[in-house]
């Protein structure tokens, strides 16, 4: 398969960066689109340029560390994958793709294709956690009866990587769906009901002050996330929020 | 108060003026088709609406406060959203994921808010100088003459069917997206949208039919 690539290239936080143009042979349907820039880094290297810079981790679709707008959608063109697990079959001979990093004020550009999403660590940090005694008296999880939906809810909430693909997908790069999904985890949870309150006032107050945008609900960022999350975990913090608002 | 500035605090401001907004359409809906169906009810009605104190002095300031609440939230979000992406993508595909309507609430709205503007320039404005500034003596009988006189000019008739074009596209996604900011997300959901799709359309479609039918009907 050969392609056109226009890949965003930015030396770093400072600068301003561009589209820059790169030809690319030999790309085999089975590849992976990080080994398609692999293959891609490896003539630039032998070439003597600079490879393009990208983010990766475990190669699995676990981790959340992969990223790139892949022709104006976050992860490409598939759906419920991550870059990582998109596949170059997804592609035809002859493509022009376009790859961008995730675009936010938030998110700012390192370099190249990697961007900062510390803000989600903070998000975390403000209140996605449950606090447990760990002194040797910890009490087994498993002795507080949980009901089944709930418990289902709660896992799938669980499984967003925290990728970002809601906040690239989003119109107003909004963090709704990542903040609902971690404050969801917990809410639905007896372990997590103890700290709800201060929970999600923190973490919405966290998710504003690192300038991210408000929910239109388009429900972009629920088709884009490559882990399915749903939209009503952002329905369910806006409840636990209001909630906890009247009570505070 | 921190809540009052927060993201979904706003988003519920939103929601609520929004779905007041819906309530008020329904009602003017109600009163403006009786037009069609029977000239006099219309006078009896506008009439009523025009001189009775709890609708003048009390319903119409809360509609107001609702409309004015709804359209600074409305631009305020705008603002604070375009900033939460100050460089855009070079490639976005919006369509794959969300409607036209979910995208460009911003659009529909501003086209409504200019309609409102010629709307309170044709009726609500000429009404207050009759009634407040001329103190003209009472007739309940104008109300349907005034109305038929307005549709006489097809140029009106025209920019009135396209604001209500975009009224539809603007409750579309925004009735049934108030429900889920105040986190109405549940196994109803799906009768729920149904139903407010069904008003997107009829409410504005209603409209256009009277628009058309005084028009033509000259």
């Amino acid at each position: 398969m050969k392609l056109t690539l226009k890949i965003w290239r930015q030396k770093n936080a400072t600068t301003k960066g561009e589209l820059k143009t790169y030809p690319i042979d030999g790309v085999e349907g089975d590849m992976s689109f990080l080994e398609m820039l692999d293959v891609l880094n490896e003539g630039l290297i032998n070439k003597g340029e600079e490879p393009v810079v990208f983010d990766h981790d475990c190669r699995e679709g676990i981790c959340g560390s992969c990223s790139l707008q892949i022709n104006g959608e976050p992860h490409g063109p598939d759906r419920l994958v991550t870059t990582c697990q998109l596949h170059m079959r997804m592609f035809n001979d002859g493509d022009t793709i376009v790859i961008e990093p995730f675009r936010a004020k938030a998110f700012p550009v390192i370099k190249d294709l990697v961007v900062d999403r510390s803000a989600f660590d903070r998000i975390q940090q403000a209140g996605g956690y449950i606090s447990v005694n760990t002194s040797g008296n910890t009490v087994d999880a498993n002795t507080i009866p949980v009901n089944k939906h709930d418990a289902d809810e709660s896992f799938n909430a669980a499984t967003c990587i925290g990728c970002g693909a809601c906040v690239a997908a989003c119109k107003n790069a909004s963090a709704m769906l990542f903040t609902s999904a971690k404050v969801s985890q917990f809410a639905l949870l007896p372990q997590g009901r103890i700290e709800a309150t201060e929970r999600v006032l923190n973490m919405v107050a966290q998710m504003d002050k690192e300038g991210f945008g408000n929910c239109s609900n388009t429900g972009a960022c629920e088709i884009e996330c490559p882990k399915g999350i749903s939209l009503e975990n952002i329905a369910r913090m806006n409840r636990e929020y209001l909630s906890a608002s009247l009570k505070g | 108060m921190a809540i009052l500035s927060s993201s979904i605090a706003r988003k519920v401001a939103m929601a609520l003026s929004g779905l007041f907004l819906v309530f008020f359409l329904a009602q003017h809906f109600t009163i403006n088709i009786t037009s069609v169906i029977d000239p006099d009810t219309f006078n009896s009605w506008s009439h009523f609406m025009g001189h009775n104190i709890l609708v003048q002095f009390v319903l119409q300031p809360v509609l107001i406060f609702g409309v004015v609440l709804h359209f600074v939230m409305g631009i305020g979000l705008e603002i604070k959203n375009n900033n939460a992406r100050q460089i855009s993508y070079k490639s976005y595909k919006g369509n794959k994921n969300s409607t036209w309507a979910s995208r460009n609430m911003i659009i529909s709205g501003a086209v409504v808010l200019a309609f409102l503007g010629l709307h309170f320039y044709d009726f609500w404005f000429p009404e207050i100088v009759h009634k407040y500034i001329e103190s003209n003596p009472l007739d309940a009988t104008r109300y349907y003459p005034e109305l038929v006189h307005k549709f006489e000019s097809p140029v009106r008739t025209g920019l009135y069917c396209l604001a209500f074009v975009l009224l539809m596209l603007h409750l579309w996604h925004g009735f049934s997206s108030s429900f889920q900011s105040m986190g109405w997300n549940n196994k109803y959901s799906k009768g729920l949208r149904a139903f407010t799709q069904f008003y997107a359309i009829f409410i504005p479609l209603g409209f256009i039919f009277i628009a058309l039918y005084l028009h033509f009907n000259q």
